[in-house]
């Protein structure tokens, strides 16, 4: 019997954040239908924070993000998102890194 | 601070801004250093393994107060299917000297004391501030940068842009792009916690002695990928990390993947009662020589990872990040005492010192590796591993069939799985790559 794997909400709540409200670093824009790299996303970004809503499209929750950057590398070139660091001090504190 | 006007202002707070900043500091200029982390290296992420003599080279005396957790006697290199690992393994005494030559450490912790030293040095060091852009002249000469903590410009002679794989500031102002998805891996990494004493029999170890793994093979799916497990004093620091583009491709979950790795049979009892503390997410460089960009321009340098200076094939980034900051940093201070300006044909200087340096030299040797490793993961990854697998089984497993039989079917597998052209190709293509 293996151990059952931990959720990535679980694993997110280990890390230290300090959430800037209402100001996200990471905004989707609108879209009818997500483009591949963007649905990608839903899948492949290391903090879950991409999902898809009722509509099929894709949302943005950034209070989890690790700031890898992973969806800038894919998505902003082609317009899918707005990319920017958190205000200072604000974001992932990583007590370790 | 805003009306002042600084020989250097370094953006970043990571081994190669640490590096510029404290060597620029330590020769005399005015050095302001921008982080955007709560405190240096509250926003970096690393395996880590520290390379002393590329630290050496900058502060000879470190191991007097660097927070070092284990220097390393032992290194595996593990070939992993589903349920095998074959290895090779380097151990020697040898490593146990007086001056270690490669420790393992926690960067949030090792950042803060290259900081401590950088301001002990004479830079000023201002954290929890983002850079948000360059500020240019009508010529196109950088003149400063502007910060989220004020719209006044912050007024430099050179700007050294240490701002990492994602920096933000190049990318906008059009000195470099943004890296492909087949140029940076995404690697997440866990903290395990556990007793010194568990963690030293383990591997083997006495003291402050360390041991780290690093694995490729199905554990990546296919994908370009490596694992890694590195052994702190109290805790083990497991990651896995593989292209962008591979990711992308196959929609793997990151974490699902780290999770597999963990519970991995050749892994799993190396954990075991661990407490995990952090989950990391983090991207590598691995775009190797051919993506490297312009490193250098009218009043600006770029350094470390924000110009892909990293060695995949050897895993080597944070001591090329720390030589490229030092070096950047030499060539600032040269220019500067010559009485010169931050002109481009002046700061070419840092290219040229660079070139002579490993740091470009080995970036070169393997300029055709990530092409070739992209090319062809499926086979380097899946394929390979898992005949290596059965061959060394094969091997070992004593079950009455004859020698020459096993050899003979051994061999088999490998031509049904490759074809003796593709055996043939993909040796020949690899040691290309190498030479």
């Amino acid at each position: 019997m293996r151990a059952p794997f931990a959720r990535i909400e679980d694993r997110l709540y280990q890390n230290r954040y300090l959430v800037d409200a209402g100001r996200p670093h990471i905004r989707v824009r609108p879209h009818q239908s997500p483009s591949a790299n963007l649905l990608a996303l839903t899948r492949i970004c290391p903090a879950k924070c991409y999902q898809v809503n009722e509509n099929g499209q894709v949302e943005i929750t950034v209070d989890g993000c690790m700031e890898c950057g992973t969806c800038r590398i894919l998505c902003e070139a082609n317009g899918d998102i707005d990319w920017s660091y958190p205000r200072g001090g604000f974001g992932v504190l990583f007590k370790f890194g | 601070m805003t009306k002042q006007k600084f020989d250097a202002v370094v953006v970043g707070a990571g081994m190669s801004g640490n590096a510029a900043a404290y060597t620029m500091a330590s020769r005399g200029l005015k050095v302001l250093q921008l982080e955007r982390g709560e405190y240096p290296g509250s926003k970096n992420v690393q395996g880590a393994i520290l390379y002393a003599n590329m630290l050496e080279t900058i502060i000879p005396d470190f191991r007097d107060d660097a927070p070092l957790e284990r220097h390393l006697i032992e290194q595996r290199f593990w070939l992993m299917d589903d349920t095998s690992h074959t290895g090779v393994h380097y151990r020697s005494d040898d490593f146990n000297e007086p001056t270690p030559n490669r420790y393992t450490i926690i960067r949030a912790q090792f950042d803060r004391w290259f900081s401590r030293r950088v301001r002990e040095a004479g830079a000023t060091v201002l954290c929890e501030t983002t850079a948000t852009e360059l500020v240019l002249d009508g010529r196109g000469k950088v003149i400063g940068v502007r910060t989220d903590r004020s719209g006044d410009i912050i007024h430099a002679e050179v700007v050294v842009l240490a701002e990492g794989v994602n920096g933000l500031l190049g990318t906008r102002a059009g000195f470099r792009k943004v890296p492909k998805p087949e140029a940076v891996a995404l690697a997440v990494k866990e903290m395990h916690f556990l007793p010194e004493e568990i963690i030293a029999e383990r591997f083997g170890l006495t003291g402050d002695q360390g041991c780290v793994i690093e694995a490729a093979g199905t554990i990546s799916r296919g994908m370009v990928g490596l694992g890694f497990l590195y052994t702190n004093k109290e805790s083990v620091s497991l990651g896995i990390g593989c292209l962008v583009s591979d990711f992308a491709a196959t929609m793997e979950r990151p974490y699902t993947l780290l999770d597999s790795f963990k519970d991995h049979p050749s892994i799993r009892p190396l954990l075991a009662g661990s407490e995990i503390k952090e989950y990391a997410a983090h991207l590598i460089p691995e775009g190797g020589y051919r993506a490297i960009p312009q490193l250098f321009g009218n009043g600006w340098v770029v350094v470390g990872d924000a110009g892909q200076l990293n060695n995949a094939v050897h895993r080597e980034g944070s001591n090329l990040a720390m030589t490229s900051g030092r070096i950047a940093g030499e060539a600032i201070s040269i220019i500067k005492s010559q009485g010169r300006s931050m002109a481009p044909e002046n700061l070419s200087l840092y290219k040229a010192m660079l070139d002579k340096s490993f740091v470009v030299k080995d970036l070169k040797k393997y300029k055709d590796m990530p092409a070739l490793l992209h090319m062809n993961s499926r086979n380097y990854f899946m394929t390979y591993p898992q005949l290596l697998s059965k061959a060394a089984q094969n091997f070992v497993r004593v079950d009455g069939t004859p020698k020459t039989e096993k050899e003979k079917a051994t061999t088999a597998a490998f031509v049904k799985a490759r074809s003796r052209w593709g055996l043939f190709s993909d040796a020949v293509r690899f040691a290309l790559a190498w030479r």
